[in-house]
C-alpha cells in the first residue's frame, strides 16, 4: 500500500462512528467512501477539480466543486464534528486562514501534510542542489501544485501562531510506519515522511 | 383534413379530455392560490410510471419544464413523438420505473389536461381565458402536493426535474420539507432574472401583439395567434442553445440553395430551423397557457419569500443534487451555486455536479453522461439511506 492511502486509513481511525466530517479536496471521494463504509459518517466534500466531483457524485457521495481557499467561508460555525484537509495544505494559496476556517465550521480539524524537512529532502537538496523531486513529491519545481510546503516544525508553529491546540500527531516514516511516539519533535522532522495532526481550537 | 388541423383537434381534446389520469378536486378541496384566489373545482391530469411499493416511499415526482407535460416517458398524445424525458425515466434508466413510482403532473396553468387558461371553466361553461386567477410556482406546487395527498404518499422519495421543473423542486423543498426525502433541481435558479423577465416579456408581447389573440378571447372567434406564439416560441429557443452550438450546427449555411435569395424568405440554415421550432411549437401548445407559465417562471423568487436564501432551507433534512451546464447563459452556474451557498448555510447535505458541454440550457433534456450518472449515483444513495429494496 502506497503512502498516501496509508494517512487516509489513519484519518479513518481517528474519525468518531457517526460524526458530521468534511473532506477539504476529497479528490475521487476515496477517504469519504472509506469513512462511509468503516466509520458510518454523515461525510461532506470539497474538490476543486470539476472532473473529481462528478466522479463522486456519480458514486453517490455528497461533495460540491469549490476552493478550500475561498470556499470555507461558505459553512456556518460548528457545522461539523470533523474537517479534513489531506495532503491538500500545501496546495493551498492561503494555508494560515484555511486552517483558521477549518476550526471554525470543525470541532476538530485533521490535516495531513509531506514534511519538506523528511531526510530524503533534505539530503537532495544538500548533496545535488536541487529542488527535491521524490516518489511522494514527483512534480517539477515549475509545473507543481504545491506551493506551499513545510516541515512538521513548521506545522507546529503555525498552530500555535493560530491558538491551536494538537490533540493528536502521528507521523509515518517512508515505510508508512509511525515515528516513535514519544520521540522528540526534531526526530519526526527528519525521519517523518508525513504528518497527521488532529487540531483543535484554542488552548 | 391537413395535419396542421388535425394537431389542432389533438391539441384541443387533450385541454379536457386528455390521455392520462385525472385527478378532480371538488368544492370540499379548493386550491389556494397566491392571487388571493381559491380555485374550485379544478383538475390535474397526470401520468405514472412503475408500481408504487407498499411502504409508498418509491414515489419519485417529476417536474415539467415551461412547455413540457406530464408525459414524460410515453408518446405524445398530440405530436406522436417520444416523452421529454425518455432519456432519463424508464426501466433501467437513472430515474428507474422498474424500482420508482414515478409521477407527472401536468403544472396549474397548462394545456394538457390540468385547469388551464384554455380549460372550461365550470361556472361560466366557456374556456377560462384571462379570467384564471395569475398562477404561481408554489400554486403549481400546491396543486401537486394536493395529487400526491390524493395518491396516498406522505413523503416523496425525491423531487426532480430542469429549468421551470427545478424551480417547482426548490419550492417544495422549501415549502415542504417534510415531504421530500431527496431534490434535485437540475439547470434552476431561486429566481428569475431580469434578463429572463425580459426575454419572456418579448415573447408574451408576440403573442398579444398579434392581431387573432382578441384580448386572450380567440377561442370566441375561432381564430389563434399562431404568427404570435410562433416568435415567441422562436425567441425562447434560441435562449435554450448556445452561441457556439447554434454556431457548429448551422453556421451562416444557407438553407437548399447556394446563393442568397435577396429576399426576406428562410436563407439561411437557422431561419429554417427556428421557423420550424415556431410551428410545429403552435400545433401542440395554447397561447394564453404560454402567457401564464412564463409569468408564473417571472414572479418566482424563495429568497423574497423566504427573507434570504438560506432561510428557505435552513434544517432542511432533504438530500439536495444540484446539476447545472457550463454553456447554460439562461440558467446559469451561478445561479446553481447561490442555491448551494444557501443549502452548506443551512447545514444541508448537497452535491452540486456542473456539466461540461456545449448544448446550452436544453442539455438537462439531453444525453449527457454526466447527468446521468449523477442522477444514478444520487438516487443510489438515496435509496440506500431510505431502505428502498433491491438499492444497489
Amino acid at each position: 500500500m502506497s503512502v498516501a492511502r496509508v494517512d487516509l486509513v489513519l484519518i479513518a481511525q481517528m474519525v468518531e462512528r457517526g460524526a458530521r466530517v468534511l473532506d477539504v479536496g476529497c479528490g475521487d471521494g476515496e477517504l469519504l467512501h472509506l469513512l462511509a463504509e468503516t466509520r458510518d459518517v454523515d461525510a461532506r466534500g470539497v474538490e476543486l477539480s470539476q472532473r473529481g466531483v462528478n466522479d463522486c457524485v456519480a458514486k453517490g457521495l455528497f461533495v460540491v466543486q469549490g476552493d478550500a481557499d475561498t470556499d470555507l467561508s461558505d459553512y456556518p460555525d460548528d457545522a461539523f464534528d470533523y474537517v479534513i484537509l489531506s495532503q491538500t495544505l500545501q496546495a493551498t494559496r492561503q494555508p494560515r486562514r484555511v486552517l483558521e476556517q477549518m476550526l471554525r465550521i470543525g470541532r476538530r480539524a485533521i490535516v495531513s501534510f509531506p514534511n519538506f524537512g523528511h531526510w530524503r529532502i533534505r539530503w537532495q537538496l544538500a548533496t545535488k542542489g536541487r529542488m527535491p523531486v521524490t516518489e511522494n513529491l514527483s512534480y517539477s519545481w515549475y509545473d507543481t501544485p504545491n506551493i506551499h510546503f513545510c516541515t512538521i516544525r513548521d506545522f507546529v508553529a503555525l498552530t500555535e501562531e493560530i491558538d491551536a491546540r494538537i490533540e493528536r500527531a502521528v507521523a509515518l516514516d517512508s515505510a508508512g510506519q509511525p515515528v516513535g511516539v514519544s520521540a522528540p519533535w526534531w526526530v519526526w522532522n527528519v525521519f517523518g515522511e508525513q504528518a497527521v495532526f488532529v487540531l483543535e481550537r484554542g488552548r | 383534413m391537413s395535419s396542421f388541423a388535425a394537431a389542432s383537434d389533438l391539441r384541443l381534446r387533450e385541454v379536457d379530455a386528455p390521455q392520462s389520469e385525472v385527478a378532480h378536486f371538488g368544492a370540499d378541496q379548493p386550491l389556494h392560490m397566491d392571487a388571493g384566489v381559491d380555485l374550485s373545482p379544478f383538475t390535474i391530469a397526470y401520468q405514472t410510471y412503475g408500481q408504487l411499493n407498499e411502504a409508498k416511499s418509491n414515489a419519485v415526482l417529476i417536474c415539467h419544464a415551461l412547455t413540457g407535460d406530464q408525459h414524460v416517458a410515453n408518446v405524445h398524445p398530440v405530436t406522436g413523438k417520444a416523452g421529454w424525458w425518455e432519456i432519463m425515466v424508464g426501466p433501467g434508466k437513472p430515474i428507474d420505473t422498474d424500482r420508482y413510482f414515478v409521477i407527472c403532473s401536468n403544472v396549474l396553468g397548462g394545456c394538457m389536461g390540468t385547469t388551464g387558461p384554455a380549460s372550461i371553466n365550470p361556472a361560466t361553461g366557456e374556456p377560462w381565458g384571462l379570467d384564471l386567477p395569475v398562477v404561481t410556482i408554489r400554486d403549481m406546487v400546491r396543486a401537486q402536493a394536493m395529487l400526491i395527498d390524493r395518491l396516498g404518499i406522505d413523503q416523496l422519495f425525491c423531487v426532480a426535474g430542469g429549468s421551470m421543473g427545478g424551480m417547482q423542486v426548490l419550492q417544495w423543498a422549501a415549502l415542504y420539507p417534510e415531504r421530500v426525502f431527496s431534490a434535485m433541481p437540475i439547470a434552476a435558479a431561486a429566481r428569475h432574472s431580469s434578463q429572463n423577465i425580459a426575454f419572456h416579456e418579448v415573447g408574451r408581447q408576440a403573442v398579444m401583439a398579434d392581431p387573432e389573440w382578441r384580448a386572450g378571447r380567440y377561442f370566441d372567434h375561432g381564430v389563434r395567434p399562431l404568427k404570435g406564439l410562433a416568435v415567441a416560441r422562436m425567441a425562447a429557443h434560441i435562449t435554450y442553445l448556445s452561441d457556439e452550438a447554434l454556431q457548429r450546427k448551422f453556421g451562416r449555411k444557407l438553407q437548399n440553395r447556394a446563393t442568397p435569395t435577396f429576399s426576406f424568405d428562410a436563407d439561411f440554415q437557422i431561419e429554417s430551423y427556428l421557423r420550424h421550432q415556431g410551428s410545429s411549437f403552435v400545433e401542440r401548445f395554447d397561447a394564453n397557457s404560454y402567457l401564464y407559465v412564463t409569468r408564473a417562471m417571472d414572479y418566482f423568487d424563495l429568497a423574497e419569500d423566504y427573507g434570504s436564501l438560506a432561510n428557505a432551507f435552513k434544517g432542511t433534512r432533504t438530500r439536495f443534487c444540484v446539476v447545472s451546464f457550463t454553456s447554460d447563459w439562461l440558467f446559469p452556474t451561478s445561479e446553481s451555486r447561490a442555491v448551494v451557498h444557501a443549502l452548506n448555510a443551512g447545514g444541508a447535505a448537497v452535491s452540486f455536479v456542473e456539466v461540461d458541454t456545449d448544448k446550452g440550457h436544453d442539455a438537462f433534456l439531453l444525453d449527457e453522461p454526466d447527468l446521468l450518472a449523477a442522477t444514478r449515483g444520487f438516487l443510489d444513495s438515496a435509496a440506500r439511506a431510505r431502505g428502498l429494496m433491491g438499492a444497489r
